[in-house]
């Protein structure tokens, strides 16, 4: 620059008027406005998805409870709603739920952590490649072939052994059920460990611990949340399955939790009622409403524990 | 100094370790050769028990009956008839919440109860969807026990993951792709439309796939709409009624799909019908494998082709 | 300070400005990163803004085609006037799109979109509504030119542009901000991810694109600062110490703090 040295710019005036170049075109923004608008219409689609449930289940389930009191529904031990001599006992269907649930997750917790810790401490890179998307092909295998696996392959299997079994239990439904379930409970455990910082393993290495001290001493501990959230889930997947227990488990309501006995579920009871033909709005049929919503508030308080997990032990690296 | 003993101890002590370091790989291949030898006896099964029903006419006949005349043509059609509007109505609106949640939402509590909204669907029981399906379709929409009341109950259902897909494939794409976009005089859209979404299709695709996977084996929401599992007719090919309104006929047309069929077969006293689930079965499997498989060959590749 | 910077701004009577800052001001949030700035930009020119990192240099930059629109919380202050419409741009009135099709701008590190080389030069004309093919390769051709690119690629226009070197893609990022005709481009550290070669090479067009084109850029490199720059811009801490013609900054400065940090004795 020669420029030779003057004076200071003249400041021009501060003016308002905005040159046709530059001002907002009202064609251009209506039209980002609509766009805008319309996605989130869409993505207002999941909320109303959760009202519409909520609003579905709460409605029809009051034309059930003007008929049938809530302490009948909680309190008695009998389910009988087909029969002339109705009962409503909830805890009948519940103690199936329970019962299955509880043989699934016997089986999956464990199985599903060991193989967790195995992929995410143990396993060579190789082995976790090939793994991780079989055990998703797993979880992905549709529930009617599981519960027909339980049913044709697994109790014959399990009368062998035990030849009081009846044809129906659930037993080998939940055991199924339970295989079903290792996947979820083992990627997000999985991830959950893979997400603790290399740090943290380098430092119980460096004090001459060993793998599997390293893993259940500093890695377990340290995303104990993310395990806790896929040990939720687990139970969420278990109480909610409706196919194996429908299939392999019989459907006939009894009130005990002897997992080698035939039963029914919250969930199989409602696909009993929609595979028969009472008549919409008929008590027998808003049955079916008032077991969606005990199954609904069971899944929401879970996913309640499970948040309350998460905040409560919320790993900060 | 360290005494000899003390050493030996150590060294004792470290044999134990390892040994149990050992134990504890071999109890993890084991319990990952459980999930496989499930896997494989449950599909060898199926194989061996319904692979001789598997033939062309097993594709092309009506359930019967009979069980050696059965057959799963109006389940596959039905499944396929179902898909159709799964995805038509899955796909749009969740790219489109995707889209939303990522490149426009604002921060505030209403995107926020989005957010945690789409995390608690994903957890609540297919059964649900069902009995939503059940008082709001079926019986407040009045499209009654149809292939449209389906199709919407499933769009509903794998909503969560297509959302879940493709916010994550639009969050992979780097911000400064964005800034350049957007510092050529793009609009917001227009960045969305010729970037964000091309840019982030396979990531879609992939999620896409998996929840039509998903959609596919579903058999608890469509049992609970009241589908009913013995349909020895097809419904009107899509689009092919008297117009204007006849073209949607077939939305509104009875079916049975897949997994319903076999189940209808599973719960048959008559062992021959076990060998028809058996057969269902398989196709259904084959099918969900195939549809998952794309989706993680995909992903493997989008791993190893990224480009920034 | 900042009302006692205008010492050094003495310019040549025949440059005309071609944007002022006027007590320009900007908030992250509740954070005030730049204030009371005056400033011109001489039209046809190149102005170096540097300062140490955290100084706002690049905030001040982004201010210009309102990027930081882009983002929750952000607030502007005072104006950002461009001529020759003598237009406010941070008006409410006035389209931040408008903005960025005459001001547009080349990033730190190289990005070009995933798409071919035509394209990725084609897309900034392409937002504009140009549509006929023979104006478009017109226009990529006449671009790819001035951005000094056009014989490397001239026989792979349809491979993708993320295939160059990295000096390349820098200069297809600056065909693509050429090729709208824009009025001013602004450079955003447009050297850091290159090597000595490639920095020449962005350096030298630099210096010939001024023939047409205001140029402001923000560096962290004092000497490229000194090779391509008629005007600097010293900033520290949000706030403008000092402006002038570049050979009296770096030769002259009329601040100690300047001078401090021009000699390397901080920053």
């Amino acid at each position: 620059m020669n420029a030779t040295v003057t004076a200071p710019p003249v400041p021009t005036p501060p003016t308002a008027n905005v040159s046709d170049r530059l001002r907002r075109r009202a064609s251009r923004h209506i039209k980002e406005r609509v766009i805008e608008a319309l996605l989130f219409g869409a993505a207002l689609v999941s909320v109303f998805t959760t009202a519409a449930i909520v609003y579905i289940l709460v409605k029809e389930s009051w034309i059930f409870f003007e008929a049938v009191p809530l302490s009948r529904f909680l309190f008695d031990t009998q389910w009988t709603p087909l029969f002339d001599d109705a009962h409503y006992g909830i805890m009948v269907l519940l103690s199936g739920t329970i019962t299955s649930s509880a043989v699934a997750l016997l089986v999956a917790i464990p199985l599903g952590t060991i193989i967790a810790i195995y992929l995410s401490e143990f396993a060579p890179f190789k082995v976790r490649e090939i793994a991780k998307p079989f055990l998703e092909l797993l979880g992905d295998v549709p529930t009617i072939v599981y519960g027909y696996f339980a049913l044709v392959f697994l109790t014959p299997l399990l009368q062998k052994i035990y030849p009081d079994l009846p044809g129906f239990n659930l037993l080998s439904a939940g055991l199924v059920m339970g295989v079903m379930i290792i996947p979820y409970v083992a990627s997000l455990s999985e991830d959950a460990m893979r997400a603790v910082p290399m740090a943290l393993r380098e430092g119980s290495y460096a004090m001459g611990a060993t793998r599997l001290q390293t893993a259940l001493r500093v890695v377990m501990p340290a995303a104990a949340s993310g395990i806790g959230a896929a040990y939720i889930l687990g139970i969420s997947r278990a109480v909610g399955e409706t196919m194996i227990v429908a299939v392999a488990a019989g459907m006939q309501p009894s009130l005990n939790f002897n997992p080698a006995e035939p039963g029914a579920t919250i969930t199989s009871y409602i696909v009993q009622v929609a595979l028969g033909d009472l008549p919409h709005g008929s008590i027998g049929y808003q049955t079916i409403f008032a077991a969606g919503l005990t199954l609904m508030l069971m899944t929401l308080l879970f996913n309640l524990l499970g948040l309350w997990l998460r905040k409560r032990y919320r790993e900060v690296y | 100094m360290m005494k000899t003993q003390d050493i030996q101890a150590i060294r004792a002590l470290i044999t134990k370790s390892r040994r149990w370091d050992i134990f504890f790989g071999v109890l993890g291949i084991l319990a990952l050769m459980l999930c496989v030898l499930t896997f494989m006896t449950l599909f060898v099964d199926m194989a061996i028990r319904g692979l001789g029903r598997i033939d062309a006419a097993f594709f092309t006949s009506f359930p019967s009956r009979h069980p050696e005349q059965a057959g799963i043509l109006s389940a596959w059609v039905g499944s396929a008839l179902v898909m159709l509007v799964t995805g038509l109505a899955a796909v749009p609106l969740g790219v489109a919440a995707g889209v939303y949640l990522e490149e426009y939402a604002p921060k505030h509590w209403l995107t926020d109860l989005i957010e945690i909204n789409i995390t608690n669907l994903a957890a609540v029981p297919s059964i649900v969807y069902g009995l939503l399906a059940l008082g709001l379709f079926v019986y407040l929409f009045g499209f009654g026990q149809s292939i449209l009341s389906a199709g919407l109950t499933l769009a509903l259902l794998i909503l969560p993951v297509v959302i879940v897909a493709t916010r994550e494939a639009i969050r992979s794409i780097p911000l400064m792709i964005r800034e350049g976009s957007y510092a050529c005089g793009a609009t917001t859209w227009q960045t969305v439309s010729d970037h964000i979404l091309p840019y982030s299709s396979a990531g879609i695709l992939t999620g896409v796939i998996i929840g039509m996977a998903r959609a596919i084996g579903e058999t608890a929401p469509i049992i609970t709409i009241g589908a009913l599992t013995f349909i020895a007719f097809l419904p009107n090919a899509p689009f092919t009624g008297v117009p204007p309104a006849g073209l949607f006929d077939w939305l509104f047309a009875p079916f049975t799909v897949m997994p319903i069929q076999m189940f209808n077969w599973t719960s048959r006293p008559e062992a021959a019908f076990l060998i028809n689930a058996a057969a269902a079965g398989l196709v259904l499997v084959l099918m969900t494998l195939a549809m998952n498989g794309t989706a993680i060959w995909l992903r493997y590749r989008l791993r190893k082709n990224i480009t920034w | 300070m900042s009302n006692e910077t205008t010492p050094n701004i003495e310019p040549a009577a025949d440059l005309a400005i071609k944007a002022e800052c006027r007590n320009f001001g900007f908030h992250y949030g509740d954070f005030q990163a730049l204030q009371n700035i005056n400033m011109p930009v001489y039209d046809k020119q190149v102005t170096a803004l540097i300062g140490p990192s955290g100084c706002g240099k690049s905030t001040l930059l982004r201010s210009f085609n309102r990027m930081h629109d882009l983002y929750p919380g952000n607030r502007y202050q005072g104006e950002i006037i461009m001529h020759p419409d003598n237009t406010n741009l941070l008006a409410k009135e006035v389209d931040p799109i408008e903005v960025r099709m005459r001001i547009s701008m080349v990033f730190q590190k190289p990005n070009p979109f995933p798409k071919s080389v035509f394209e990725n030069v084609a897309y900034s004309l392409r937002v504009r509504g140009m549509t006929n093919k023979t104006e478009l390769e017109d226009r990529v051709q006449h671009s790819l030119k001035a951005a000094a690119l056009w014989d490397e690629v001239k026989h792979r226009l349809n491979d993708l542009g993320a295939n160059l070197s990295g000096g390349q893609q820098q200069r297809l990022c600056i065909a693509r901000a050429l090729a709208a005709d824009p009025e001013i481009i602004l450079f955003d550290e447009p050297t850091s991810a290159l090597d000595p070669i490639a920095t020449a090479s962005i350096e030298e067009l630099i210096t010939e694109l001024k023939e047409k084109v205001t140029i402001l850029i923000v560096t962290h490199n004092m000497q490229q600062a000194a090779r391509i720059s008629d005007f600097t811009a010293y900033m520290y801490i949000g706030e403008l110490v000092e402006f002038g013609v570049t050979d009296q900054v770096f030769v002259k400065p009329q601040k100690k703090q300047t001078e401090d940090y021009i000699t390397g004795r901080f920053g």
